[in-house]
């Protein structure tokens, strides 16, 4: 009984609302230009716009996470993240590879985050 | 049979992106039942990991959804290259294929198939193609997700193993970085959601891509030869 209870533990009723939306927000992007039988186009500016929110987006949600401490920018150097991202970048553009992004980053992050402390 | 094959040497990169989502998901905080809801539900690598940041810091579910909404707007533009495809099959049939067509098998198909076909037989074989290559794709997302998921249980959170789903989408970020004024874009966007951190309900996501985007908009009118002749709108290794 106590599995279950640590299985369900924290799950409530508004995360998988939120979830349920996000799925739907899955089906309506992948699926955004043939729900609709019929032929239609975004406006200009709309398509422009599609060229540019999505990198916006992740840049937005990324960049904080990797430069940010507690809300503040980060006051020292030695900060085991911007040094992981800086290498992940650099292993991004090297083969276009998002897989050895990961890879590479984890590899510089760990021994610097578990080693150092940083 | 040939969506299946050309798609195996990609399996295994799927599942290794597959098992870091899985543990830097449940790393970062979700719960165990929300990780498997969402990974079973959304089905969208790049998005969950966006939203789980907002999601532990309790921002409203309006700004989490239209965060996951612009995360996928590359899917939009992937639909309208598809839709020529697709519609000939009914309309529940394609919200499927949409739904399961992520990155990977979009950028293999439109490989495989340059020109729409409106021969029924060669039809038949693009859906085919496309429900195969989906299929092995969906299959190996799906089982190294909950596996990762698992896995996250034994490994414990000081070795601060969410930060490999930080790594992911810096690598899409990357992937989508394939014209000057995208840099421009990513540029803005980063800039603006350091300094209107302090917002409340994760706001500065928001007043962010808001910049991003118009700031962009306004360089293409004031500058149009900055343009690039072809836009971008190339496929991205993803999922």
């Amino acid at each position: 009984m106590s599995e279950l209870n640590a299985f369900f533990s924290g799950a409530d009723v508004w995360t998988l609302a939120v979830i349920a939306g996000m799925a739907v927000v899955t089906v309506v992007t992948r699926s955004f230009f043939f729900i609709s039988s019929r032929e239609w186009l975004l406006p200009h500016w709309a398509q422009r716009g599609l060229q540019y929110a999505p990198i916006a987006a992740l840049s937005a949600v990324v960049v904080p996470e990797i430069l940010m401490q507690q809300g503040l920018f980060i006051s020292t150097w030695m900060d085991a993240r911007w040094m992981a991202a800086l290498v992940g970048v650099a292993a991004y553009f090297w083969r276009r590879s998002v897989l050895l992004t990961i890879l590479a980053g984890m590899a510089a992050y760990l021994p610097l985050h578990l080693g150092l402390g940083w | 049979m040939q969506g299946l094959r050309e798609m195996a040497p990609q399996a295994p990169g799927v599942a290794a992106w597959g098992l870091m989502t899985g543990v830097a998901m449940v790393k970062s905080g979700m719960g165990v039942f929300e990780s498997v809801a969402m990974t079973l539900m959304v089905f969208a690598g790049s998005s969950q990991l966006a939203a789980i940041p907002l999601i532990v810091a309790g921002a409203p579910a309006w700004v989490i959804l239209a965060t996951a909404f612009c995360v996928n707007l590359r899917f939009v533009v992937f639909s309208l290259h598809l839709r020529p495809y697709l519609m000939h099959l009914p309309r529940w049939q394609r919200l499927v294929l949409g739904y399961l067509t992520a990155d990977i098998s979009y950028a293999l198909f439109t490989r495989r198939f340059s020109q729409p076909s409106a021969q029924a037989d060669q039809q038949t074989a693009q859906d085919a193609y496309l429900a195969g290559n989906d299929f092995l794709n969906w299959g190996s997302w799906m089982l190294a997700s909950l596996l990762g998921i698992a896995l996250a249980n034994v490994i414990p959170t000081s070795w601060g193993l969410g930060f490999a789903g930080i790594l992911c989408l810096l690598g899409i970020q990357c992937s989508l970085a394939s014209s000057r004024m995208r840099i421009l874009s990513s540029v803005v966007a980063s800039v603006a959601a350091i300094a209107a951190y302090h917002l409340p309900l994760k706001l500065n996501i928001v007043v962010a891509i808001a910049a991003a985007v118009i700031l962009c908009l306004t360089v293409e009118r004031l500058r149009p030869q900055l343009l690039p002749l072809k836009p971008h709108t190339g496929p991205t290794a993803h999922e």
